[in-house]
C-alpha cells in the first residue's frame, strides 16, 4: 500500500514548493536578486561594505592596541605584531576616569556613581508602568533632581564642589537631564500659551518660541556665556553652567511647544467641546481630556526634541564647559598622546548612539504601549 | 431676599475680575504684559548701568572701523584693512555658500537614501537603515570634527596629491583643487538663451496645460522642456566657440597655485551637514512616500492611468505634501548648523563679526544682535515660505 493519501478523479496531489522558492536560496532569489536592478544593486552594495568594513574592523579591532603607556608605545606594539597601527585604545583606557568624571575630586567621586544610581532609579517608575510600590516610587523619582544636586554640589555636611570642576559625560548627563526634566513643563506651558485665546498670552508665548526657534543654540549659548552679565544687576556674578542649564532648556522647551501644538491641533474640536459641555473647566478639560491625548500623538516628536538636546550638549565646548569631547581634546595636548583626536571621536561617538538610540527605542515602545487603536 | 440676588447676580468688580470669565482673561493677560514689560524694564536698564559703569555705549560705528584680520576663504574682496561690516558680509556669504551646497547635496542623498531604504532588496534596505540610524544618533558637532580629522590626517601633503578625473581634482590636506573656468564674453549669449530657454519652457507649460484641458491632446512637456532648457543653450555654446578657458591647479612649492579651491574646513563642514542632514531627509522622503495609501496607485490604475503618469500626477504631488513642510525645516536646520564651522575654524558669520570681531572691539552686544538679526530673517524668509505652500496645498475638502 502506497502512503499517499487517495485522490478523486482529476485533483492532484498538493506538491511541496520548489527549492527554489523557500529555504535559503528562495529567500535569496526574492530579497536580492529579484530583478535586474536588484542584482545590481546587490552587487554594488557587497563591492562598497567590501572597501569600507574590512579597513574599519582592522583598525576598531584587530590592529587595534588596547594597553600601552604612551602613542609611541602604541606604534611599537603594533610593528612589534607586525601590523599598522590601528586604533590606540590605550589611551582611553588610560583617560577613563577623566573622560567620565571631569575634573571632580578623586575622593568625592562616589557621589557621582551614587547620584548615577539614584538617577537610574528614579527613571525606573517614570519609564515602565508595572513596578511594584509605583505610587510611594514616583514621589522618591520627584524628590530625587534634589537629592542629586546636592550629592553633585555638595554643602550641608559634604565638601562643595565648584561646578567649573565638572566635566566629562556627567556633564553631559547634567545638561541632558536637566534639559529634558526642564523643558517639558516649560513645553507644555507654552504650548497651552500658544493656543490660548487670550492675545496677549499667545502674542508673548508666539514670540518666544519663534525667536528661539529661529536662532542656532551656538549663538545661544554665546549669549549666555558673553553678555548675560550685561543684563543682570551690577555685582551679580553668575554660574557659567547654571547659565548654560537655562538656555539648553529654554532652547529645547521651545522646540517642545512646537511638538506638543502639532499633538493638540491633531485633536478634534469635538473632544474640547464635549468636555466643555460637560462642565469643566478650563485646566479640569486640560488635563483630563486634552493633553493626555495630545502628550500621546506627540510623544516621537518629543523624544526627537529630547535626543537632539542631549546630542546638542556636546556643543558646550564651543564656550569652554568640558564635556567628553573638551576632555578627550584637552587630554591630547599631552605630548605623550599627541595625534590621537580620532580615538577619541569614535569612543564619545559610540557613548551618543548607544544613549540616543536606547532613547529612540523607548519611544518604540511607548508608542506601541499606548497605541489604542480603533 | 431682593438683596440678596442683587448681591449675587452683580458681585463687586474686584470679585468678578478674578471670578468672572471674561474679565479674568483681561486680568491674566494685564498683568502677563506688566511682567513682560517689568522683566525688560529690569534688564535694559541693568544693561544701560552696567554699560556706563564700564564706559561702552551701543553703537554700531565699530563697524566701519579696520578689521585687522584675515579671512582664508573669501567671495568677495577683502583683506585686514577691510572695515568689520565687510567681514560681516564675507561671513555672511559663507554661512550661505555652505548652506546652499549642503542643501543642494543633502537633498540629492537624502532623496536617494529615502528611496533606498525601501527597497525590496533586503541588503541596501539594511545598509542604508544601518547608515541613517548611525548619523541620526551621533551629534552633528563629532560629525564635523571627524570628517575635518579625515580631510586633515588621511589626505596626503599636495605633493603627494591624490589625482582623480584624470587630472581635474587633486585631493590634498589642505583643500581639494579643480581647474577653475574662465569665462569670455561671449558666455553672455549662452546665459541669455538660458534664460529664454526657461522662459519658453514656463510659457509652454501653461500653453500645453490649457491645449491639453480643451482638446485632451498630450505634448511632451518633458522633452520639450529639456530641450529648452539644456539642448538650446549648449548649441549657442558651441556656435559661440566654446567660450571658456580652464585655469589649470599647478603644484608650485609646497602647494597648489591657481584653479578653484575648496579648503579643508569648508570642504568638512560642507560633507559633514550634508550627510548628516541626508539621513534626516531620507526619514522624512520615506514617511512621505509610505504615507500615500497603496489605494491611490490602484485606482489610478483602475482609472487606466500609465504607471509614470501615475507617479507624476497622482504619487508625488501627494508624497511631496507630506514632504515639503518638515523638508524645509531641515533646510532652515542645515543653516543654523553651519554655525558650528568654528568649531573647525571655517569662517562663516557667527566666526567673523560674532567671533573675531567681538574679541577684538569688545562690542559683545552689538555683535551678536547682528548675528541673532541675521538667523532670524533666514528662519523668518523659510517661515513665509512654508505658509505660502502650505496655503497653496492645502487639501480643498468639500
Amino acid at each position: 500500500m502506497s502512503t499517499e493519501r487517495s485522490h478523486a478523479v482529476g485533483e492532484h496531489p498538493e506538491l511541496p514548493p520548489p527549492s527554489t522558492e523557500v529555504g535559503i536560496i528562495g529567500w535569496v532569489r526574492h530579497n536580492l536578486l529579484s530583478s535586474t536592478t536588484n542584482i545590481v544593486i546587490t552587487v554594488l552594495t557587497i563591492y562598497f561594505l567590501y572597501i569600507i568594513v574590512p579597513p574599519m574592523l582592522n583598525w576598531i579591532f584587530f590592529d587595534a592596541v588596547f594597553s600601552a603607556d604612551s602613542r609611541d608605545d602604541c606604534r611599537a606594539i603594533a610593528k612589534a605584531a607586525g601590523h599598522e597601527m590601528g586604533a590606540c585604545w590605550a589611551f582611553i583606557g588610560k583617560r577613563f576616569e577623566i573622560f567620565v568624571y571631569g575634573f571632580y575630586p578623586a575622593e568625592e567621586r562616589w557621589r557621582i556613581n551614587l547620584s548615577f544610581i539614584l538617577m537610574l532609579a528614579a527613571l525606573v517608575p517614570v519609564l515602565f508602568d508595572h513596578v511594584p510600590y509605583r505610587k510611594q516610587a514616583l514621589w522618591f523619582s520627584l524628590a530625587a533632581p534634589f537629592i542629586i544636586g546636592w550629592l553633585l554640589l555638595g554643602g550641608m555636611g559634604l565638601t562643595p564642589v565648584p561646578t567649573d570642576k565638572f566635566g566629562g559625560f556627567m556633564l553631559t548627563l547634567v545638561i541632558g537631564v536637566t534639559g529634558i526634566v526642564g523643558s517639558l513643563p516649560i513645553g507644555i506651558a507654552l504650548a497651552l500659551g500658544r493656543q490660548s485665546h487670550m492675545p496677549a498670552l499667545r502674542m508673548v508665548c508666539v514670540a518666544f518660541i519663534e525667536f528661539i526657534r529661529g536662532v542656532p543654540l551656538i549663538t545661544l549659548l554665546f549669549v549666555a556665556s558673553t553678555m548675560l552679565n550685561y543684563f543682570l544687576p551690577p555685582g551679580t556674578t553668575f554660574d557659567l553652567l547654571l547659565r548654560v542649564l537655562i538656555m539648553v532648556t529654554l532652547f529645547s522647551a521651545a522646540y517642545i511647544a512646537e511638538v506638543i501644538r502639532g499633538g493638540l491641533q491633531a485633536l478634534p474640536k469635538g473632544q474640547i467641546e464635549a468636555a466643555d459641555s460637560m462642565g469643566l473647566k478650563y485646566w479640569q478639560s486640560m488635563r483630563l481630556i486634552i493633553l493626555p491625548q495630545a502628550l500621546k500623538i506627540s510623544i516621537p516628536g518629543i523624544v526627537n526634541t529630547f535626543i537632539g538636546l542631549y546630542k546638542d550638549t556636546t556643543l558646550v565646548i564651543i564656550i569652554g564647559l568640558f564635556d567628553p569631547l573638551g576632555m578627550g581634546r584637552a587630554s591630547l595636548a599631552d605630548t605623550k598622546w599627541q595625534g590621537l583626536s580620532t580615538e577619541i571621536y569614535v569612543f564619545v561617538a559610540i557613548f551618543f548612539f548607544v544613549s540616543c538610540f536606547s532613547m529612540a527605542r523607548y519611544s518604540l515602545y511607548l508608542e506601541k504601549k499606548l497605541y489604542t487603536g480603533h | 431676599m431682593a438683596a440678596t440676588e442683587t448681591s449675587s447676580s452683580n458681585p463687586s468688580l474686584f470679585y468678578r475680575l478674578f471670578f468672572d470669565k471674561e474679565l479674568r482673561s483681561v486680568t491674566i493677560q494685564v498683568i502677563t504684559m506688566a511682567l513682560i514689560f517689568a522683566f525688560f524694564f529690569f534688564i535694559v536698564n541693568n544693561a544701560i548701568t552696567n554699560l556706563e559703569a564700564i564706559g561702552k555705549g551701543y553703537s554700531f560705528s565699530f563697524l566701519w572701523d579696520a578689521s585687522n584680520y584675515d579671512i582664508n576663504q573669501t567671495l568677495i574682496e577683502y583683506n585686514s584693512r577691510s572695515p568689520h561690516w565687510r567681514a560681516a558680509v564675507v561671513g555672511l556669504i559663507n554661512t550661505l555658500l555652505v548652506a546652499v551646497a549642503g542643501i543642494i547635496l543633502s537633498t540629492i542623498v537624502g532623496f536617494l537614501l529615502g528611496v533606498l531604504r525601501l527597497s525590496s532588496n533586503w541588503l541596501i534596505n539594511r545598509v542604508v537603515y544601518v547608515y541613517i540610524e548611525y548619523v541620526r544618533n551621533v551629534p552633528v558637532l563629532l560629525h564635523i570634527l571627524l570628517v575635518h580629522g579625515i580631510v586633515v590626517n588621511t589626505l596626503p601633503i599636495p605633493k603627494n596629491a591624490l589625482m582623480a578625473f584624470d587630472g581635474t581634482l587633486f585631493l590634498t590636506n589642505r583643500g581639494f583643487y579643480t581647474p577653475k573656468p574662465l569665462f569670455e564674453p561671449a558666455m553672455w549669449a549662452v546665459l541669455i538663451a538660458f534664460v529664454i530657454g526657461v522662459g519658453f519652457t514656463i510659457w509652454f507649460k501653461g500653453y500645453a496645460k490649457k491645449i491639453q484641458d480643451a482638446t485632451g491632446k498630450i505634448y511632451p512637456v518633458l522633452w520639450i522642456s529639456l530641450g529648452a532648457i539644456l539642448l538650446f543653450p549648449t548649441i549657442v555654446f558651441f556656435l559661440a566657440g566654446l567660450p571658456v578657458n580652464f585655469e589649470y591647479p599647478e603644484l608650485k612649492g609646497f602647494n597648489f597655485k591657481g584653479g578653484l579651491v575648496l579648503r579643508p574646513e569648508f570642504v568638512a563642514l560642507w560633507l559633514a551637514l550634508s550627510l548628516y542632514t541626508a539621513a534626516f531627509i531620507a526619514e522624512i522622503v520615506r514617511a512621505g512616500i509610505q504615507a500615500i495609501s497603496h489605494g491611490q496607485t490602484e485606482a489610478a490604475f483602475a482609472l487606466g492611468i500609465k504607471p509614470s503618469r501615475t507617479m507624476s500626477l497622482v504619487i508625488i504631488p501627494q508624497a511631496l505634501r507630506v514632504i515639503i513642510p518638515p523638508l524645509s525645516s531641515q533646510y532652515l536646520n542645515i543653516t543654523k548648523n553651519s554655525s558650528l564651522a568654528i568649531a573647525i575654524g571655517y569662517m562663516d558669520i557667527v566666526a567673523t563679526i560674532g567671533g573675531i570681531s567681538l574679541n577684538q572691539t569688545g562690542r559683545e552686544m552689538e555683535c551678536m544682535t547682528i548675528v541673532l538679526a541675521i538667523y532670524l530673517a533666514f528662519s523668518l524668509m523659510i517661515s513665509a515660505f512654508m505658509n505660502w505652500y502650505n496655503k497653496r496645498m492645502k487639501l480643498v475638502e468639500r
